[in-house]
C-alpha cells in the first residue's frame, strides 16, 4: 500500500512536469496550428537558468534562492518564447510545414548550443535540504520535492485557467482556439495574441525545466527533448488546444508510465504510453476533451 | 536526356573515386583510397538513399511522417537478427527482412493513415518511438540495448568482410543509392506518382475527380518504407552493426532535415541533402575543432564545434530564405 502511494505521488509529480510542458504546446497548437518542436529547448533553457541561479548566488539561503531560480527560469522561457515568435515564426505565417521545419532546426541548434556551453554531462543542481526530506502520507514516505512539483503544477493550472477565463487576452486566446477564422471575421486581432501565447508557453516550459532539474536530479541539454515526446503524446491524448484536457491526459500518461514501470517491468512504461496513444487515436482521434479533429 | 547524362557522369565519378589517391584536406583525414574516408562517403551515400526514400512519402505525397527512422532501423536490426538467430546469409536475410517488413509496413501504414496531418505525424512518431524504447529496454535481451548490435560478420560474403574490403562496401552503398534513385524515379514519374503529387496539392480534389486517395497514400508509404528498410540493411554493413541511434526520433528529424536541406519534391535534391548532411555530421566536428575556431572565445568556439548547431542554423536560414532547399539555389542563381 505504502509503495502504491509513493508511486502515485511520484507519478503525479511527473504529471506536473508533463502538464507544464504540454499546456503551452497545446495552446500554441490550438491557436496557431504551430507544432513547436523547439519547446523542449525552452524547458532545458529554464533548467539551466535555474541551475545558474542556484550555482552563482550561494550566499543567499537555499529556499529563497530556489524561488528566485524558478522565477528566473520562467523569465528565460518567456523571453525565449516571445523572441522566437517575433523573430522567426512570425515570418512564416500561412505555411505550417515550414513553421514545423523551422522549429525543428531551432530545437536542433538550441540543444547543440547548450551542449557547447554547458557540455552534455548533466549539471547537478543545488537544492534546499528540505526537498530531500520526506513527509509521511497515508503510511508512505513521500519526498518533499515530488509534493512541491505537484503543488507548483496545480498553482500554474489554476493561474492559467484564471488567465484564460478571466482576462481579455484569455478571452481572445480562447476564441482564437475555438474558431480562428470566425474570431478574425469578428474583427479580433488574433495575431496579436500569438506572441503572448508563445511567451506563456515558454514561461510554463521554463518553470517546468527548473522543476525538472529537481525531479531528474540535474539538467542536460537533451532532457527537454526527451520529455517533449511525452508532452506531444499528452497533447494529442488531451485534445489539441484544451488546457483541462492536457491536465487530465498528463495525469493519465504519467501514472500509466510509473505504474507499468514499477508493477510490470522497468522500461515498458514508455511503451505502454505509446500504446495508450494509439488506442486513443483510433477510438477518439480528436483526443479526450478536444472538439475538432486536428 | 540531359538528366541522364548528368546522372551517368555523377555515378561514374563516384564509382571511380576509391581509385583516386587524392584527398580533400581538413574535410577528410586521408585520400579517397583510405578506408576511413571511404566509410564516411559510404554512410553519406546510404543517407542519400534514405533521404530519397523519404522524399517519396514527404516531398511527393505530402505526408509528414515523423517515423521514417522506423523502417530504416527495422532494416538494420531485422537483417542482423536474421543473420544472428536464424543463421541466414546476408543476401537472403535481406530478402526475408524485406518481405516481413513489407507486411508490417502495410499494417502500420493502414493504421496510421486513418489519421491525417499533424495527427499522422504523431502516430508515426509514436510507432517509431515504441521501437526505439523497445531497443533501449530490450526485454528479450536480443537487441543489444544502448550498445547496439554488432553485425554477424560470419554471415557476410567475403567480398564485404573487414576493413580491407571497405572499397567494395563503398561500391555497394553507391549501388544502393543508384538503385533507390531509379526505383523512386520510376515510381514518382508513373501515373500513380502523378496521383501522389495531386494528393499533396489537394486531396479533396483528387476525391472529387473520382479517385480514392487512401490506396495511393498506402502505396507511397509502403514503397518509401521498403526502400528505407533496404537502405538500413546496407547501413548495417557500412557501420558494422545496428546502433540504437538510428531508432530515435532525432534520426527521423535528421532525415527530414536532409530532404528539406536538399529540396523536397526533387529526388536528386534529397540525394544531395542526405549526402551533404552525412558528411557534415561525420566530419564537421573535425573541421570545427581546427585552429581557426579554437582561437575564438570560448562562448563562440563551444557551439561552433557542435555539428548540429551549425546544421541547425544553416537549416533555419534555408527554411526562411530558400524554402526549396539547396537544389533551388541553383535555379535562383540562374533566374537572377
Amino acid at each position: 500500500m505504502s509503495s502504491f502511494v509513493l508511486y502515485t505521488v511520484t507519478g503525479l509529480g511527473l504529471a506536473g512536469l508533463y502538464f507544464l510542458l504540454a499546456s503551452g504546446l497545446s495552446l500554441i497548437f490550438g491557436l496557431m496550428s504551430v507544432l513547436n518542436l523547439a519547446h523542449g529547448a525552452f524547458f532545458a533553457a529554464g533548467g539551466y537558468a535555474a541551475w545558474w541561479v542556484m550555482d552563482s548566488f550561494d550566499t543567499v539561503p537555499a529556499e529563497p534562492r530556489f524561488l528566485l531560480a524558478v522565477v528566473a527560469a520562467g523569465a528565460v522561457g518567456a523571453v525565449a518564447g516571445a523572441l522566437v515568435e517575433r523573430g522567426l515564426i512570425r515570418r512564416l505565417y500561412g505555411s505550417h510545414v515550414r513553421q514545423i521545419l523551422l522549429t525543428i532546426g531551432l530545437g536542433m541548434a538550441a540543444v547543440a548550443l547548450m551542449g557547447g556551453w554547458f557540455t552534455y554531462n548533466p549539471r547537478l543542481m543545488d537544492q534546499p535540504a528540505w526537498f530531500g526530506a520526506t513527509t509521511q502520507l497515508v503510511g508512505a514516505n513521500i519526498p518533499n520535492s515530488r509534493l512541491l512539483i505537484l503543488a507548483v503544477a496545480i498553482v500554474m493550472l489554476v493561474a492559467l485557467m484564471a488567465f484564460l477565463r478571466g482576462t481579455r487576452h484569455g478571452l481572445i486566446i480562447r476564441a482564437g482556439v475555438e474558431n480562428p477564422s470566425m474570431a478574425r471575421a469578428l474583427g479580433v486581432d488574433v495575431a496579436r495574441s500569438f506572441t503572448i501565447v508563445f511567451a506563456l508557453g515558454g514561461l510554463l516550459a521554463g518553470i517546468g525545466g527548473a522543476l525538472g532539474a529537481v525531479y531528474f536530479n540535474g539538467i542536460s541539454p537533451s532532457l527537454g527533448t526527451t520529455q517533449l515526446i511525452f508532452a506531444f503524446i499528452v497533447v494529442v491524448i488531451g485534445g489539441l488546444g484544451s488546457v483541462p484536457g492536457t491536465a487530465v491526459a498528463a495525469v493519465l500518461v504519467a501514472l500509466t508510465q510509473i505504474y507499468v514501470n514499477n508493477y510490470v517491468a522497468t522500461g515498458l512504461g514508455s511503451i505502454a504510453v505509446v500504446v495508450l496513444l494509439a488506442v486513443v487515436l483510433l477510438v477518439r482521434p480528436q483526443g479526450l476533451l478536444g472538439k475538432v479533429q486536428p | 536526356m540531359r538528366g541522364r547524362i548528368a546522372l551517368g557522369l555523377t555515378v561514374l565519378v563516384l564509382a571511380l573515386l576509391p581509385l583516386v589517391p587524392i584527398g580533400i584536406p581538413v574535410v577528410f583525414t586521408g585520400d579517397f583510397t583510405t578506408p576511413g574516408t571511404l566509410q564516411v562517403l559510404a554512410s553519406a551515400l546510404v543517407l542519400a538513399a534514405v533521404a530519397m526514400s523519404y522524399d517519396v512519402v514527404f516531398g511527393y505525397t505530402g505526408l509528414l511522417s515523423f517515423g521514417h527512422a522506423l523502417p530504416f532501423a527495422l532494416g538494420a536490426y531485422g537483417t542482423n537478427l536474421l543473420m544472428i538467430h536464424v543463421g541466414l546469409d546476408y543476401p537472403i536475410a535481406i530478402g526475408v527482412m524485406l518481405l516481413g517488413h513489407g507486411v508490417l509496413a502495410v499494417l502500420v501504414g493502414s493504421l496510421a493513415l486513418r489519421t491525417a496531418g499533424v495527427a499522422f505525424a504523431m502516430v508515426t512518431l509514436a510507432f517509431a518511438e515504441a521501437f526505439a524504447l523497445l531497443v533501449l529496454s530490450d526485454p528479450l535481451r536480443i537487441l543489444g540495448g544502448e550498445e547496439g548490435l554488432p553485425i554477424a560478420s560470419e554471415r557476410v560474403p567475403d567480398l564485404f568482410r573487414g576493413v580491407v574490403n571497405t572499397q567494395n562496401i563503398y561500391w555497394l552503398a553507391l549501388a544502393l543509392a543508384v538503385f533507390t534513385f531509379l526505383v523512386a524515379h520510376r515510381v514518382v514519374s508513373s501515373r500513380a506518382g502523378r496521383v501522389f503529387e495531386a494528393i499533396r496539392e489537394n486531396e479533396k480534389r483528387v476525391e472529387m475527380m473520382g479517385l480514392r486517395p487512401s490506396p495511393f497514400k498506402l502505396a507511397a508509404f509502403t514503397i518509401s518504407s521498403t526502400l528505407a528498410a533496404l537502405a538500413g540493411s546496407v547501413y548495417l554493413l557500412v557501420v558494422r552493426g545496428a546502433n540504437a541511434g538510428i531508432t530515435t526520433p532525432d534520426f527521423t528529424l535528421a532525415i527530414l532535415v536532409m530532404v528539406v536541406l536538399g529540396g523536397a519534391g526533387k529526388l536528386w535534391g534529397a540525394a544531395i541533402g542526405g549526402f551533404v548532411y552525412g558528411i557534415l555530421t561525420l566530419r564537421l566536428s573535425a573541421v570545427a575543432t581546427s585552429d581557426a575556431i579554437d582561437a575564438l572565445p570560448g562562448w563562440l568556439s563551444g557551439p561552433l564545434s557542435e555539428p548540429l548547431f551549425v546544421l541547425g542554423v544553416l537549416f533555419i536560414l534555408l527554411v526562411l530564405f530558400a524554402p526549396g532547399g539547396l537544389s533551388s539555389l541553383r535555379l535562383r542563381l540562374r533566374g537572377a
